[in-house]
C-alpha cells in the first residue's frame, strides 16, 4: 500500500501473466482505485485485467453504502454489458450440417454493427416501461418466457430505476436501438459443449456433452453510453466542491448518499434494465431463427436460458467484511458476480450449486461455464473474471492480421463467421486476446469460481 | 497522430494556438470515425460548450461533436471556431448526414474519456492527448 491508497490492491493472476500486467498501466489503475473514499477491504483485479480508463478492466471495488462513493467510471460506458447463455435440444452435428445457412440467417435477422437500429420502435411511454421493468417488459411483449427471467441476474430488473434521472439525449438514443447486438466485441455465438468438468453442476444447468449452445454478448447500447457520459461530466464538475482529490478524472465519483450519487445509481439501473430487455429480445429472435432454419417448433428446439450475467455494473449488496456484515456498493467493471451455493438471491434450481458464471473467450477458442463459490463470497465480494481480456491493441491486431484471411483461418478450424465492421474481424482475432483457459484456470485454482463446462464455437456473428 | 491503447484508441493533436488545436481535434475525431466521401455543401449548426479548464473543455467539445454522430448520424465536415476563451467555445459546424454509400466507417468511436486527457501550451504551440472508447 503506497501514497494515497486507503486499502491494498489484490490481483489474481498466473505467474506467466505478471510480466504483461506489469508493463501496462493497469497496476497503477488498481492503486488509483484504492484511493476512492469509502473503499472497503481492497481494490481487486481479476486475471483478465487490462488497461482501462480510470478503473482497470477486470476491476472490483466495494464502497461503504453510507460513507463511500459511486463512480460511473467504475461501471464503464456500456452499463450492464453482459452475457447470456442458452442450451438447446440440438447437437454439435446438427449445427455443423447447417452452419453456413444458420450463420447467414442469424446475420440477416439479428441487427448488428455501428448505428444499427432494432425491430422494436419505442414511444416515450413504452421506453419508460423498458427502463423500469427490464426483462419482464420484453417477456410481457412476447419476447421470451417467464423462466428466462428466473435465470437472469436480479431477475433482469434493478428496482431502483428512475427514468426521470435520464437526459433527453439518453432517452432519444434508447428509442432506436432495442433488440440490437451492437459492434466491437459484442457477438452472438453458436457452439457446443466440448468438455464437462463438473457433471452435477452441468446437469443442474441443463448442459450435456456435444449439446449445441448459444451465447449472446451485448449491453445497453447508446443509452448506457449517454448515461455514463452525462454523469461523468457532472461529477467531474462537482468534485472540487465535494473536496475529493482523485488521481484521474475518469475516476470521478460522488458520495452514494449525495443527490448526484443517488441520481446516477437510479439512472444506471435504467440502463441496466434496458440491457436486460435488449438481450431478452435478442434471445427471442435467435429462437425464431433456429426454428426457421431447422424447421422445428419451440418444444423440439428446447432453447432454455441457462443464465444471464452482467459484467459492467454497480450493485447494493451485503457482504461479510472482517467478521461483520456490511452493506456496500460493489463496482464490477469487466468482472462478473459469482455468488456461491446457498445464496438467497439465486433461483431455487441453482441454489445448491451456486450461480452460473459465463466467461466468453475469443471467437476462435472457447468459453467457460463456471459456478460461484463461498471463497468468492469471502475474498472478492462474490466476484470473478468476465472474459479473456485483450492483450493486443486494436491497431496492433490489425497490423498482425495484415495479409492474412482471418475468416479463412477460422473456417479451417470449423468456425463460420459473419461480421459487419470492416476491421472488426482483424481487431477481434483470437491472438488479440489472452488465453481464456489460463484465465479460467487462475480463478478456478484460486477457488473464487469452479469450472463446470467448456464450450467451443461453431458459428459467430460479430457487429 | 494515433496512440496505441490496449482496449481503446487515442490521438495526439497539435495546433499553433488554442483555436487551431480544438479545430484539429474536432476534425481528427471525424477522420477516425469515417473515410470522408466527396466534399458536399453541408448545413451549418451553431455549437457552444463550456468547461472547467482546458482539458475539461476539450472533453466537453469532443463529446458534443461525437453526440452529433452517435445520436443523430451527422458527420462534421468543417469547423469554424468563432470564439475561444478560458474555458468556452462557440463554433459553426458544417454538417452532413451519414450516407453509407459514400462514407466508409473506420472506427466506432463510442465515447471521449478523461483518461490521460491533457491540453498543454508548449514553445511551438498547443498539444492535446485524447483517448476514445471504441
Amino acid at each position: 500500500m503506497t501514497g494515497a491508497m486507503r486499502v491494498p490492491g489484490i490481483i489474481y493472476a498466473g505467474e506467466s501473466m505478471l510480466e504483461a500486467i506489469k508493463q501496462e498501466e493497469a497496476l497503477k489503475q488498481v492503486a488509483n482505485v484504492a484511493t476512492l473514499p469509502g473503499i472497503v477491504k481492497a481494490s481487486l483485479a481479476m486475471p483478465d485485467m487490462h488497461w482501462g480508463y480510470g478503473f482497470p478492466i477486470g476491476g472490483v471495488a466495494a464502497c461503504d453504502w453510507d460513507t463511500g462513493v459511486i463512480s460511473p467510471g467504475g461501471v464503464g460506458y456500456d452499463i450492464n454489458c453482459g452475457v447470456r447463455l442458452a442450451s438447446t435440444g440440438l447437437t454439435r452435428e446438427d449445427i455443423s450440417k447447417t452452419a453456413v445457412e444458420l450463420a447467414d440467417a442469424l446475420y440477416r435477422h439479428i441487427p448488428c454493427g455501428v448505428g444499427s437500429t432494432g425491430p422494436v420502435k419505442l414511444n416515450a411511454k413504452a421506453e419508460k416501461r423498458v427502463l423500469t421493468h427490464g426483462s419482464s417488459w420484453a417477456v410481457e411483449q412476447g419476447f421470451g418466457e417467464d423462466r428466462d427471467i428466473e435465470h437472469t441476474e436480479d431477475s433482469g430488473c434493478m428496482t431502483n430505476a428512475d427514468p426521470d434521472t435520464l437526459s433527453q439525449r439518453a432517452l432519444e438514443r434508447g428509442r432506436q436501438q432495442l433488440g440490437t447486438l451492437g459492434s466491437g466485441n459484442h457477438f452472438l455465438e453458436v457452439g457446443f459443449v466440448e468438455k464437462i468438468f463438473n457433471p452435477e453442476a452441468a446437469r443442474a444447468f441443463g448442459l450435456f456433452q456435444d449439446q449445441a449452445t448459444v451465447i449472446l454478448h451485448s449491453g445497453s447500447r447508446g443509452l448506457g453510453y449517454q448515461v455514463c457520459d452525462d454523469y461523468l461530466a457532472q461529477m467531474v464538475n462537482e468534485m472540487p466542491k465535494a473536496g475529493f482529490e482523485i488521481p484521474d478524472r475518469q475516476l470521478a465519483c460522488a458520495m452514494i448518499q449525495s443527490e448526484a450519487g443517488k441520481r446516477y445509481f437510479n439512472a444506471m439501473a435504467c440502463a441496466a434494465n434496458y440491457a436486460w430487455a435488449n438481450r431478452q429480445i435478442l434471445l427471442h429472435r435467435t429462437r425464431e431463427v433456429f426454428q426457421q432454419v431447422f424447421h422445428i417448433g419451440p418444444r423440439a428446439l428446447n432453447m432454455n436460458q441457462v443464465y444471464d450475467v452482467c459484467h459492467n455494473i454497480a450493485k447494493k449488496e451485503t457482504h461479510t467484511v472482517d467478521g461483520r456484515s456490511r452493506t456496500v456498493c460493489v463496482h464490477r467493471k469487466g468482472a462478473t458476480r459469482a455468488y456461491g451455493p446457498g445464496h438467497p438471491d439465486l433461483s431455487l434450481d441453482y441454489r445448491h450449486i451456486g450461480q452460473p458464471i459465463l466467461i466468453p473467450g475469443d471467437m476462435g477458442t472457447a468459453s467457460y461455464v463456471m459456478t460461484g463459490t463461498q471463497k468468492a463470497m469471502a475474498e472478492t465480494f462474490g466476484s470473478t473474471c468476465h472474459g479473456a481480456g485483450r492483450t493486443l491493441s486494436r491497431k496492433a491486431a490489425v497490423k498482425a492480421a495484415k495479409g492474412r484471411s482471418i475468416y479463412r483461418e477460422l473456417e479451417d478450424r470449423g468456425i463460420i463467421v459473419r461480421w459487419s465492421g470492416k476491421s472488426t474481424l482483424a481487431e477481434e482475432m483470437p491472438e488479440a486476446y489472452k488465453d481464456i483457459s489460463m484465465v479460467a484456470a487462475v480463478v478456478h485454482n484460486a477457488g473464487i469460481s469452479a469450472k463446470v463446462a467448456r464450450l467451443k464455437p461453431l458459428v459467430v456473428i460479430k457487429g | 497522430m494515433l496512440i496505441d491503447h490496449t482496449a481503446d484508441l487515442g490521438i495526439r493533436v497539435f495546433g499553433k494556438d488554442e483555436r487551431q488545436l480544438y479545430n484539429h481535434a474536432g476534425l481528427a475525431l471525424f477522420d477516425l470515425i469515417v473515410h470522408p466521401g466527396p466534399p458536399k455543401k453541408g448545413k451549418i449548426r451553431r455549437i457552444s460548450v463550456q468547461g472547467m479548464d482546458w482539458p475539461d473543455l476539450m472533453a466537453a467539445w469532443l463529446r458534443e461533436l461525437l453526440y452529433l454522430w452517435s445520436g443523430k448520424e451527422i458527420l462534421v465536415q468543417n469547423i469554424d471556431i468563432k470564439v475561444i476563451k478560458p474555458f468556452m467555445i462557440e463554433a459553426n459546424i458544417e454538417c452532413l448526414h451519414f450516407d453509407p454509400i459514400h462514407h466508409e466507417i473506420r472506427h466506432d468511436i463510442k465515447a471521449v474519456t478523461y483518461h490521460g486527457l491533457d491540453v498543454k501550451q508548449e514553445k511551438k504551440g498547443w498539444t492535446s492527448t485524447i483517448i476514445f472508447d471504441v
